[in-house]
Order: structure tokens, then sequence, then C-alpha cells
């Protein structure tokens, strides 16, 4: 099958224009000779299949970033047939250097000038057939947003396929010494094929950013508009999420138990709270992330995201990280799962995998719910709103210790230097498809860990099946007394332990699990925590829900979206440990104070 | 002339891009991003706290920190 591959700086619309092309169809798919994941999508040219491939915005061939060796290493291992050069029309100047690179490596290219429309308000003028003629290259002005132009482009680069490919030079020329040559040649080009106004009319995206960027209220703005996505996503979320937990409910009363009530007890048990309990986890995040990537489509394509991180960088450059880490941090105050997806963003696998080592400490909204039961139990009135921001304190807290104390283990190299897009709002058609894509690769990735994950638990907690469920008898009672000496002294009980162990595939069901292991519910359970422990030990418990791992999903996520199982074994220990030290620190000190 | 480099620019000035001083891979991306000798480049606004800047080259608005500003000298008209 051909091959065709999309290079283009960043943000000049590869990604629009591959989701164009292959119409949403893409896939993500693992190559030769590079490590990180492409998308990749097959469709119908000319009467032949061919694979179109997405590859990583870079600026240069010759460049240093994690991208550019992705593609230098994609490109030496995987010629493509065609090569699409993507350059953004209103760039054209400094984008340029870009195509002579690739030029000298002797591909088949075919050129597309994208943004057409924005090159026409700003008043740009390329004459291709002029540019084509010089390069000795096709040349096609279009925008791959609105579909302009887009099917005679589509009509060469179908001709385009049907030459052999020259084949590249042996090695990808190494350095820059061609640069001086590529400059003479842009200037050349520039000249005679390219006019651009001596000055932009002063437009919409510069009076936008007076304000959204305004020393004072840039900052109050940011936050304001960050309070808003986080009550959209979950306004409209939770129903959502409460409807499909209804349904699953549904489905399991009345279809699956009753047809199910032939099989032996454990084996009902494993299909119904097991198995399909673990679907319906996984179910439950489908909601939260479309929408979480809907309204990421707006913040990121309007090209909002790079202004937060002109904004925060202030602050973020000494956590070493950067503002948009700072937005899926705070995205994760409502659910960690989209916001570690979120920080694909981020171009340095360095910095990226420390943003995705914070964001877990992130409180979201399932442990509020644990916090919210417990502090109701056993704290007075006045006294549970201070607990509970006491526990935001302690969130953020372990986020920026985690960031101090590894940022220079994931030091990031890559220059700090970010273009600043003017303003676009994207398509429902492209917010669409960014929310589709992300669940699916959610659910790929992350079905089968989760469900394992669930059934294993459900395991720990009713073999042998002579045993009362969760309690002392079964494997986590006996794994909850084996760990009673390192909880003992951080004064969580082993009926606590055992909630700690359901509470590893998901927050929400900490509460339930403790209802189960206690045989009471709601105020009674409330009551009988209150009569066990005292604030000293609950405390102490909430804290270590807090900090360590917040659930399944989140470590499906890790392991998916840093392809890395070293490193998402390293996120549950720290978290883990970080865990058991604070709440050692809090439960010995506030003892040794008396309480 | 004095020499000044982007850093020391105030809000809303033009100057023209002397010469870059930075490391391999910064020198690389500002190339890319139109940082070049000779080229226009405005001081556009300065973010609070000491954050970065952001400046204009042609028709791209690019931000960078002050410390990599330091390391691109540039002559005032
Ligand atoms: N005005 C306009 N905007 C476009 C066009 N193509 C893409 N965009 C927008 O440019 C931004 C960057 O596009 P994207 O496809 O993410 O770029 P990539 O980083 O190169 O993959 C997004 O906000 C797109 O909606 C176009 O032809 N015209």
């Amino acid at each position: 099958m051909k091959r065709i591959a999309l290079i283009g700086m960043p943000n000049t619309g590869k990604s629009t224009l591959f989701n164009r092309m292959t119409g949403g169809s893409a896939r993500v798919g693992n190559w030769p000779g590079i490590t990180v994941e492409l998308l990749s999508g097959k469709i119908l040219l000319g009467g032949d299949m061919v694979e179109i491939i997405d590859l990583p915005g870079i600026y240069d061939l010759h460049g240093y970033s994690d991208d550019e060796q992705v593609v230098r290493h994609f490109l030496h291992d995987n010629v493509p047939d065609l090569t699409l050069v993507i350059l953004n029309a209103t760039q054209i100047e400094r984008q340029m250097s870009l195509l002579l690179q690739l030029k000298q490596l002797n591909m088949n290219i075919v050129v597309l000038l994208n943004m057409s429309d924005e090159a026409k308000k700003f008043g740009i003028t390329i004459d291709c057939a002029k540019m084509a003629e010089m390069l000795g290259l096709p040349i096609f002005l279009l925008t791959g947003k609105y579909g302009m132009g887009y099917q005679e482009a589509m009509h060469a680069i179908t001709n385009a396929l049907r030459y052999r490919t020259p084949g590249m030079a042996e090695e990808l020329r190494s350095q820059l010494e061609q640069d001086e040559h590529i400059e003479r040649e842009m200037a050349r080009l520039m000249k005679h094929a390219v006019q651009v106004p001596s000055r932009l009319p002063d437009n919409l995206t510069e009076r936008l950013d007076k304000l959204m960027l305004h020393p004072l209220l840039g900052l109050p703005i940011f936050f304001a508009i960050m309070y808003l996505l986080f009550q959209g996503i979950f306004l409209f979320g939770q129903p959502m999420q409460i409807g499909i937990a209804a349904g699953f409910g549904w489905l399991h009363d009345s279809v699956l138990a009753p047809t199910l009530t032939g099989l032996p007890t454990p084996l009902q048990g494993l299909l119904l709270d097991g198995i399909y309990n673990g679907v319906g986890t996984v179910a439950a995040f489908v909601p939260i992330i479309v929408l979480f990537f809907l309204f990421m489509a707006i913040i990121e394509d309007s090209g909002y995201l790079s202004r937060a991180a002109f904004l925060m960088d202030a602050l973020m450059a000494k956590l070493g990280l950067d503002g948009r880490g700072f937005v899926m941090l705070l995205m994760g105050f409502g659910c960690n799962v989209p916001a570690l997806m979120g920080t694909r963003v981020m171009r340095s696998r360095a910095m990226r995998l420390l943003t995705m080592l914070v964001i877990p400490f992130s409180l979201c909204s399932a442990r509020l719910q644990v916090f919210v039961f417990i502090t109701a139990a056993l704290f007075s009135p006045q006294a549970a709103p201070l607990v509970l921001f006491s526990l935001y304190l302690f969130s953020f807290g372990a986020a920026i210790l985690t960031a101090l104390l590894f940022k220079n283990k994931f030091k990031n190299s890559e220059p700090f230097v970010l273009e600043l897009p003017p303003y676009r709002f994207p398509t429902l058609r492209q917010m669409w498809l960014r929310g589709w894509h992300e669940v699916t690769h959610f659910l790929r990735r992350a079905t089968q860990f989760i469900i394992a994950g669930v059934v294993l638990v459900w395991l720990l907690t009713h073999i042998p099946f002579s045993a009362v469920p969760a309690s002392s008898d079964t494997l986590s009672g006996m794994i909850g007394d084996w760990l009673h000496p390192l909880f003992a002294p951080i004064g969580i009980t082993p009926e606590l332990t055992i909630a700690l162990i359901f509470g590893f595939v998901a927050k929400e069901i900490v509460i339930g699990s403790l209802a189960v292991i206690y045989g009471l519910s709601g105020n009674a359970l409330g009551g009988a925590l209150a009569h066990q422990l005292d604030w000293v030990q609950a405390y102490s418990f909430m804290l270590f829900t807090l900090i360590y791992t917040p659930c399944l999903s989140t470590i499906a996520t890790l392991k998916s979206e840093s392809k890395d199982n070293a490193f998402m074994l390293f996120s549950i220990f720290w978290s883990l440990g970080l865990a058991w030290l604070l709440s050692l620190l809090f439960y010995q000190g506030a003892r040794f104070l008396g309480y | 002339m004095p020499a000044n480099t982007l850093a020391s620019l105030h809000i809303g000035e033009t100057a023209t891009i002397v010469s870059i001083h930075a490391e391999e891979a910064l020198h690389q991306r500002l190339l890319a991003l139109g940082f070049r000798t000779g080229k226009q480049i405005e001081l556009i606004r300065k973010a609070s706290f000491s954050g970065p800047l952001q400046v204009r080259i042609g028709t791209t608005d690019i931000m960078l920190r002050r410390t990599e500003a330091a390391k691109i000298k540039v002559s005032k008209p």
C-alpha cells in the first residue's frame, strides 16, 4: 500500500486536513524506528487504498526536539511515496524554510498552503503558479477547515502518487550547512511570488488579546474561564454519568441477574459484580471524556491555551511546568483521567511526564464524595467546611511538592518559545471529532486493564467463597491484617484498609465498600464510623485517600499515555509512599500534641 | 548605538534583530519561528510577575521567556 505523510510546522492545520482526508476514521499505530504512536488512516484514492500518516508538527528537520527526532526517524525508516508539506499561508515567509529543507531530500512532494481564508483576510497574495514554477513542485492554496480548494488539491495528490518515489538521499543530510542556501532561496521566492502588506490590519485577535492578556484582568479572566469550563463539564457530565449508571443498574437488575440465577453464586458474582461492574466503571467515564474534549477543543483550537501558558508561566516555570500543565492540573480537580489525556498538547516528553506525575494529586469529584461523607459523620457542621478546605490545600501542596522534587529528574530540554496563534473558533465537526477520537482511544486502551483490576479486587474480597464478602476472613481481610503493622502507625484500622483496597478501583465505591464491610449504610454507617474512629484517625484516613492512587482508570491512563510501565509503577509507589508519610506525620503529630 | 537586547525593549517598541546568541536547540527554534538577522521585531506586551514576553515578527506572534529574550541582540532605529 502506498503511503502519504503529512508534514508541517505546529499549528498549520495538519490535523484538520488529516481529519478531512480520512473522515475521522483514523487510528493510532506503531511504526518502525520510533517509539511514539502516530495517527494514520486508510482511504481510497484513484482506485487504490493509500495510507495517510499525520506526523507531529516540527519546526526544523534538523531540530533537537522530541517531535523533530520522531519525524526524522520516521522518514528514515518509512520513506513515504508522497509527502504533503503543509504550510500556513499567512506565515509562509518563515515556514518556507521547512519546505526547502524537505525539498533537499528529493522526496515526492505536494505543497499545500493552508488557511487560504486567513491569508485573504490579511491581504496576503500568493502566486501559486509562479511559486510552483520556481520550486518545481505542485503547490495548492486551500483551507482544510472549510474545504475551499480541497478537491483540486486531492486531484493533484492522486496524480502525484502515480510517480515512482524518487528515493531519498541515503542519509538525511545531517547539518545546517545548507541554511545559507535556504535563506537565499527563501528571499528569492518571497520576492517573486508573495506579497505581504507591510502592516497587518488591526484585527480581532489584537483587540481580544488586549483584554485576555491584560496585566491586571488577564489572570482573573483566566480563572473565571477555568471555573466556567469546570462547571460546564460537570453540570452536563454528572447527569449523563448518573443516567449511564442507572442504565447499567437496570440492565443488571431486570435482565442479567434474572437470566444468570441458574449459575453457581460465585460465578454469578464474578460475572455481575466483577466483569459487568468493570464495564460499568469504564462506561461511566465516557460522558466526562467526551465533554472534556469538546470543551478542550474550544480552549485549544481557539488559541487560548497558549494564552494561559503566557499568563501562568511566571509561576509554573519555577515548578518545571508550563501554563498548559496548570490548566490540566485544574481540570484534574474534576476528573484525573481526561486531564492526563489532555497533557498531550505538551510536546516535550519530560515536561509531559512531570505533569502526569502531578495531576493525580488533584482532589477529583469522586474523592470529594468520600470526604463529604466522612466529614459529615465525624466533624461538626462548623468544622466540616474547614476540613474540606484543608484537604484541597493538601492536594495543591502534594502537587507542588512533587513538581519541585522531580523537576530535575524530568528536566525539560525544549526551548520554551511558543507561537500565539490568532483566535479561531473550531467548527462543531472539529469539536465532535476530537471528543469521539479521545473516547475511542480511552476505551481501546483502558478497558481491559480496568476490567481486569475490578475483577481482581472482586476476587480478593470474595475468596474464599465460604467467607462473608469483604470480611476479615477473605483474602482482602488477610491482606488488611498483614498490612496492619504498616497502617496501625497512621491510625487506619483493618476495616478501613479493606476499603482502601476497594478505593484502588475507584473512589466512588469506597463508601459503598464500607457499607458492605460494616453491614450498615447511610446514617447508620456514619454513626458506626463515628463510634469506632476519632477525628484524628478519620482525617488520617482521608489524607491517605486523597494522596494515594486515585483509581484504576487513572493508572490505566497513565500507562497508555506514557507507554512506560516503569513510569506508571513509579507514579503508584510515589503516591503510596507520600500518602503514608503525610498520614504518619499528621497522625503521630496530632497524637503527640495530645489529640 | 548602544547594544540592546530584546528583553530591554519597551512595550510597543520595534527594533531590528542584530544577532542571536543562543545554544543550538534554542537558536534553531528561533530561526524556524522567524527570528533572523535583519528582521523587524516588535515587543507587544510583557506578562506580569516577570513572566514571558509577547513579540511579533511579520505575521507571527510569539511568546518567550525574558532569559531567552536577553540572548537576542537588537538595534533600535
Ligand atoms: N482559518 C482557518 N483555520 C484553520 C484552517 N485549518 C486549520 N485551522 C485551525 O488552525 C488551528 C490549528 O489546526 P490543527 O489542525 O490543530 O493544526 P496542527 O497543529 O498542524 O495539527 C485550529 O484552531 C484549526 O481549527 C484553515 O484552513 N483556516
